[in-house]
């Protein structure tokens, strides 16, 4: 860990912030840079000291601040986060990727030798790990912000909050809450349109409901979701098949705890 | 003198991202090797499609790239469409090229402004930029703020959008939600034109090194519409072919030093895909403001100087926001959101124009609508070879150069084909190797030097 263990943003003037990209698409690093209105004025509250996908300009650390975006899915990826996390004061991790596994985790299901060899021409020219691994399964983290992609007003609020040293207030419920807010009539109940909307974790603003279309879980599982009693509904009231409920598990949260869980308990149930 | 050879390490690019160097062997004679090596994170998105529903292709392609997501959902349902031969028309058809609108806006707007700009004014990046230029940056983030609203209405957000679906889209909007947007679309589409002059007004470094030696452009050629959506498949050296028949004419192999797979044309080799390979090829099908800021400033075709694609990238914002003001004025919402999609056994592939160039998907589905194979072809593994032959074919002429000055350069030459924002920056580590020992570099930053803090 870092040694210099005064308070942040009170020996540094100016708090250094780091983002730091694994193994992802880059869309949640990108929701900093579509911040149009406030990054000019973050820019000037906070020493942005490393931040490849907008500046040339690196600095060495410790960083105040590390944004962490993606999952650990390489060799070098496994030495690279010890360092960021040795050289931070505080790690967020961002994104899907990075709190679940994302998308690519759908190797953990499967044979990533097999992967390698429909990919590519000459798997012994790829080093890749078996698994990828979010964050929180390598290193400690200090906070989680779920999203794929992240919510860019969310993401404000986080680096905000540690800048001032207090906790971040990032909603835990469910989509059905914003959806509730947003006055929409409920898709599931109106018209029997399968939603992940009560297990599915706020932040999104409720957008798939809102544009007639169920919530398909990319903000991964909300504070004790009850996704069993979920995928029973899809399956005894909505007649949803059980390939259907599996995908829906496992797109871009699969490690979520409740939601592996649940689908290889429903990957056994359809194979048996 | 002793033979030298000097590795540039570049750091990262999309979906060509990860750990990447870039290899130059040269010696008295001349340059005698380039590589571009690039060691991608894999993410097996071709292996892990198979299986999956095929309405959720635009979904899982989307999270390729989170700088243009669109252009992945484009290709992926115009390829399911194509396989289940279905031709949403109309209203959807026109509001699919808004949407592809507001994200060559936001994504062009990034790379001019976040990270080629700075560039040419010699900047770090946009925020130090903003000090001295703050007009600029602030007008340009008022001009990718417009796309992303166009982007954010029609598909839902900004990142991965929600709405896109195979067959059209799960809501269609009101012709009052569009035009609520026309007066910021206004105002953003007259400081691109501002902005347009401002980039033709650049120092651009010379080309000479590339007088003799001629890319071939490809794009999409549509018979009435600069293209993005849709198009016969064409080049400067006269290919004209259907998407149906990319595979046949374009090889992809896999490289030792690459996880990119490279893509040549299997007659003639190496090819360019992006920006100046569309306005090349359909200069004249710029909307009408667009051409004529062209003519203005005597800007001509072919633009054989990459060093000029912000110019290009400008323009086509232009164009965008008057085609876009175009569909929106004509809008009238269509009766269904979506046609009716019903799986079957098929097979299907379609062409769009991502930001960056041509991509290309191809699908097999089973009779349940699972997808059975899957192929993506990336603008950017595209331009691999083009890039390599751009440093191969400018650095003869720069050898004198002191380090600094040549790794600047090299990061110039790549970065105008915007492969990825990651690379935009100074994503490139020169060694001068004297038969010594290379130069530490920092694990986390990159950074040769000091060893990291305790």
């Amino acid at each position: 860990m870092v040694s210099n263990q005064q308070p942040i943003a009170s020996s540094n003037p100016t708090p250094k912030l780091a983002i730091w990209k694994f193994t992802s698409c880059d869309g949640c690093q990108l929701s900093l840079l579509d911040c149009e209105d406030e990054l000019l004025s973050l820019a000037a509250q906070v020493d942005i000291a490393y931040f490849l996908e907008a500046s040339s300009e690196v600095k060495e650390g410790p960083f105040d601040i590390s944004l962490v975006e993606g999952s650990i899915t390489t060799p070098s990826d496994e030495e690279r986060i010890l360092e960021v996390r040795r050289q931070s004061r505080f790690l967020i991790s961002i994104g899907a990727c990075a709190t679940a596994g994302g998308i690519q985790a759908l190797r953990n299901f499967a044979d990533v030798q097999e992967f390698t060899d429909v990919v590519y021409a000459h798997p012994e020219y790829i080093a890749t790990l078996k698994e990828s691994t979010p964050i929180s399964g390598r290193v400690a983290v200090d906070f989680e912000l779920q999203g794929c992609p992240i919510n860019k007003h969310q993401l404000l609020e986080v680096i905000s909050a540690f800048l001032h040293r207090r906790a971040p207030q990032v909603a835990n419920h469910s989509v059905c809450i914003d959806c509730k807010l947003r006055g929409n009539v409920c898709i599931w109940v109106a018209h029997g349109t399968p939603c992940m909307g009560p297990v599915t974790h706020a932040g999104c603003g409720a957008i798939c409901p809102s544009y007639n279309r169920g919530c398909y879980a990319c903000y991964g599982p909300k504070e004790n979701p009850n996704t069993e009693s979920l995928c029973h509904w899809w399956d005894e009231k909505l007649n949803v098949e059980n390939t259907l409920i599996v995908e829906n598990l496992r797109n871009f949260n699969p490690l979520a705890p409740s939601f592996k869980v649940q689908s290889e308990d429903r990957q056994e149930d359809g194979e048996r | 003198m002793a033979d030298r050879s000097k590795t540039i390490k570049v750091d990262y690019l999309a979906r060509v991202e990860g750990e990447g160097a870039l290899h130059i062997d040269y010696d008295d004679s001349g340059v005698q090797n380039v590589q571009l090596k690039i060691f991608e994170p894999p993410r097996f998105f071709e292996a892990l499609l198979r299986g999956r529903d095929y309405l959720e292709a635009p979904d899982i392609t989307a999270r390729i790239c989170g700088i243009c997501p669109v252009a992945y959902q484009m290709s992926a349902v115009h390829a399911m469409e194509n396989a289940l031969n279905l031709k949403p028309g109309g209203a959807l058809r026109m509001l699919r090229r808004l949407l592809y609108c507001g994200e060559w806006i936001e994504s062009h707007m990034l790379h001019i402004s976040m990270l080629h700009a700075p560039d040419f004014l010699g900047y770090p990046n946009a925020v130090a930029m903003a000090k001295d230029h703050p007009e600029i940056v602030k007008n340009a983030l008022e001009i990718k703020k417009a796309g992303n609203a166009l982007v954010r209405l029609i598909g839902g957000r900004e990142v991965h959008p929600i709405n896109v679906r195979v067959g059209g889209f799960y809501k269609v909007p009101e012709a009052r939600e569009l035009t609520a947007l026309v007066a910021q679309l206004e105002m953003a589409r007259g400081l691109t034109e501002q902005l347009v002059r401002w980039s033709a007004a650049l120092p651009f470094p010379s080309y000479e090194w590339r007088r003799d030696n001629h890319y071939e452009f490809v794009a999409l050629t549509h018979p009435s519409e600069y293209p993005m959506n849709e198009g016969r498949i064409t080049s400067s050296a006269g290919l004209n072919i259907s998407a149906q028949d990319y595979e046949n004419h374009f090889a992809e192999e896999h490289v030792a030093h690459s996880t990119a797979l490279h893509c040549t044309l299997r007659e003639r080799g190496a090819y360019l895909v992006g920006p100046i390979a569309r306005y090349n090829l359909n200069r004249d099908k710029l909307s009408p403001r667009a051409l004529q800021l062209a003519e203005e400033i005597n800007f001509t075709a072919p633009c054989l100087n990459p060093f000029q694609s912000i110019l290009v990238r400008s323009l086509e914002v232009l164009h965008a926001f008057e085609e876009a003001l175009h569909i929106i004025d004509r809008y009238q919402p269509p009766a269904e959101p979506h046609l009716k999609t019903e799986p079957r056994t098929a097979s299907g592939c379609a062409a769009t124009e991502a930001p960056r160039g041509l991509l290309y998907h191809r699908y097999d589905i089973d009779e349940k609508g699972k997808i059975t194979t899957a192929k993506i072809v990336a603008p950017t593994s595209q331009n691999q070879k083009t890039i390599e032959d751009d440093l191969r074919l400018m650095l003869p002429s720069f050898m004198h150069f002191p380090e600094d000055k040549l790794q600047g350069l090299c990061e110039r030459a790549i970065r105008n084909y915007d492969p990825c924002i990651s690379c935009s920056t100074h994503f490139l580590q020169l060694h001068l190797n004297y038969g010594q020992a290379q130069s530490k570099q920092s694990m986390v930053t990159g950074k040769p030097g000091q060893p990291p803090a305790r």
